[in-house]
């Protein structure tokens, strides 16, 4: 175990998740695939702070701070869905192309 | 070394999860096999030393597949998985973008020349962690505090078809609130 | 700091829960038989878990088309595990099978995971009404989760510590269920809340033909109702080192303390159980976060004036 094995399993874990991210037409799937790239980023954070600065706690608060994101990001992703879901019954990014800023 | 083990182990499962997420047809076996790659990164966080972290992240997650898989079997158009299906746009570039980035990643990884460790870890790192968050970083905490507000507040409007004035009328002087589902306080 | 238990204990534990689940299904059924005149006797209705346990092993598994067997069986399978995982930090007077540094969290982690498990079992059979009760238990998870996690909370803020033997050591003296009642009461009402159980047990509702359970026979039947009394008992028995001072009373040793408070709380459990009707998840909901949400965050500011002045 060193910090270059766990660092390649975060990435391992990034480049699935955009995978999903860029593949996947349905929202709720897409934001599967921003789960998983952000659980690479914890990974990530975590490794490092333990190979390299454990003295701070920086990276631990990385830890926290990808963690909420992903909640914020679940949350508001399922309510814009709900929301254009109601308004036109789709949930394909295809279908929503006018969100397009 | 069994904590090699250990590693390889949910390192495998975590990357494996994550690849059977976008093809397995079944939405639910999706959510769950999502649920045990970041288990597995939970896992992986406890072995790195970070015991709260990795157990809030098995507890975090866990909550949110088991609301995703509603939300999946809700808005997806095979919910029970009884036919394959693809619902995917643009794969082959998408393959090639990914691994780019993951090459990219992976040669950084291995060619960076990363510093020696710096200094050892707090006997407690979860006590360090409370401390800084509420000492130096307690602009991060309260920052991450209003954006889960905002986020309460924003969710509650985005996915709402009701407003005030549904529930209490127009001049909003209604008593009772008229709301579709009577809840637990008699209001 | 309580010392390390010996490697068996771990082999124990899941027997020892069994047994309290299967005593508790007991008294349960005892209670039962009385309520109704002209019921089994104390000994026949005292056996009949037992006896319906047999019978689920010797009873052919039920099977329904186009069933995702796989997750039907990892949810199944997940409830007695949760139950037994979350009950190794509990400490038998000063010993405990796990004693991790974040023994409450792991706690919480660990029940949490009957959410999904609930919810497997119920998607699993491919059958309408197990998987309304699968959704059932996922809106009382909602309602009862936020409460829960801020009694475990105040716990851990009255020791200082989220080492369950640290929060027993505080306990010296002075329970922590007499400083912090609230926090007990909510913890009382989320326990049967999370082993969907009692007045808690819509999802297993009879208005949905059983819900989750609905498909289910034998094997898979015991699994599921058996893993919630040792939810249930898991639950009961960690409000000891929580709020009652663990393994602390005189003259007995430290083990028997925790068993005699465990069998108390289970006792009040299941008694109150009877008085009490089936609560629909959308009452239990708005009273959560009306009434005992800021309950709970008002003791939690009580506990931590009176940590801080210390």
């Amino acid at each position: 175990m060193n910090l270059e094995l766990f660092l390649l399993a975060a990435a391992a874990l990034f480049g699935v998740g955009l995978f999903g991210a860029l593949t996947q037409q349905s929202v709720v799937m897409l934001m599967m695939g921003l789960e998983l790239m952000l659980g690479g980023v914890i990974l990530a954070a975590a490794a490092v702070w333990h190979y390299i600065a454990p003295a701070a706690t920086d990276g631990q608060v990385l830890v926290v701070l990808a963690v909420t994101v992903m909640a914020v990001e679940m949350a508001i992703g399922f309510a814009v869905v709900t929301a254009l879901f109601r308004a036109r019954e789709v949930d394909m990014t295809d279908e929503a192309g006018d969100l397009r800023a | 070394m069994p904590e090699n083990t250990v590693f390889w182990v949910l390192a495998a499962l975590a990357v494996g999860g994550g690849v059977m997420v976008f093809r397995f047809d079944s939405m639910a076996r999706a959510t769950y096999a999502l649920l045990l790659s970041l288990l597995c990164v939970g896992g992986m966080v406890i072995l790195l030393g970070l015991d709260y972290l990795g157990v809030v992240i098995v507890l975090m997650m866990t909550i949110e597949m088991a609301i995703m898989a509603v939300f999946m079997v809700m808005y997806m158009m095979n919910p029970a998985g009884l036919m394959p299906m693809s619902m995917q746009h643009n794969k082959k570039g998408a393959a090639v973008v990914c691994t780019g980035v993951f090459l990219l990643m992976a040669s950084g990884i291995v060619l960076a020349p990363w510093p020696p460790r710096a200094g050892t870890a707090d006997d407690d790192p979860t006590k360090a962690l409370g401390e800084s968050l509420m000492g130096p970083q307690m602009l991060t905490m309260m920052t991450l505090g209003f954006a889960l507000f905002a986020t309460i507040v924003a969710t509650v409007l985005l996915a709402t078809h009701r407003g005030r004035y549904d529930r209490l009328g127009d001049d909003l002087r209604a008593r009772r609130a008229d709301d579709p589902v009577p809840g637990g306080v008699g209001r | 700091m309580p010392e390390a238990a010996p490697l068996w204990a771990a082999l124990v534990l899941p027997v020892a829960l069994c047994l309290a689940a299967v005593a508790a299904a007991a008294f349960d059924a005892v209670l039962g038989g009385d309520a109704r005149r002209g019921g089994p006797g104390v000994l026949a209705a005292a056996t009949a878990p037992v006896r319906e346990g047999l019978r689920l092993l010797a009873q052919q598994r039920r099977t329904t088309p186009s069933a995702d067997v796989a997750l039907g069986r990892i949810g199944l399978g997940l409830v007695p595990v949760a139950a037994v995982l979350a009950a190794a930090v509990v400490p038998w007077g000063g010993v405990s099978v796990a004693d991790p540094v974040v023994g409450i969290v792991w706690f919480n982690a660990m029940e949490v995971l009957a959410w999904a498990a609930v919810w497997l079992a119920g998607w699993g059979p491919n059958s309408a009404l197990s998987l309304i009760g699968g959704y059932r238990f996922l809106a009382q998870g909602l309602a009862y989760e936020l409460p829960h996690m801020l009694a475990l909370t105040i716990a851990g803020l009255g020791a200082e510590s989220l080492r369950v033997s640290e929060v027993v050591g505080a306990q010296q003296g002075l329970w922590f269920v007499v400083w912090m009642p609230a926090a007990f009461a909510v913890y009382l009402l989320s326990a049967p809340a999370m082993s969907f159980w009692g007045p808690f047990g819509h999802p297993l509702g009879r208005d949905v033909a059983g819900g989750a359970a609905a498909e289910y026979s034998g094997v898979d039947r015991l699994l599921l109702l058996g893993g919630r009394w040792l939810l249930l008992v898991a639950t009961a028995a960690f409000s000891v080192p929580l709020f009652l001072g663990g393994g602390q009373g005189p003259l007995l040793p430290g083990w028997a303390w925790t068993l005699l408070k465990t069998a108390a709380v289970l006792a009040a459990l299941i008694v109150v159980r009877r008085m009490l009707p089936v609560l629909r998840m959308e009452r239990y909901m708005e009273f959560a976060w009306m009434v005992l949400v800021p309950l709970a965050l008002l003791q939690a500011l009580f506990v931590a004036i009176v940590v801080l002045n210390r």
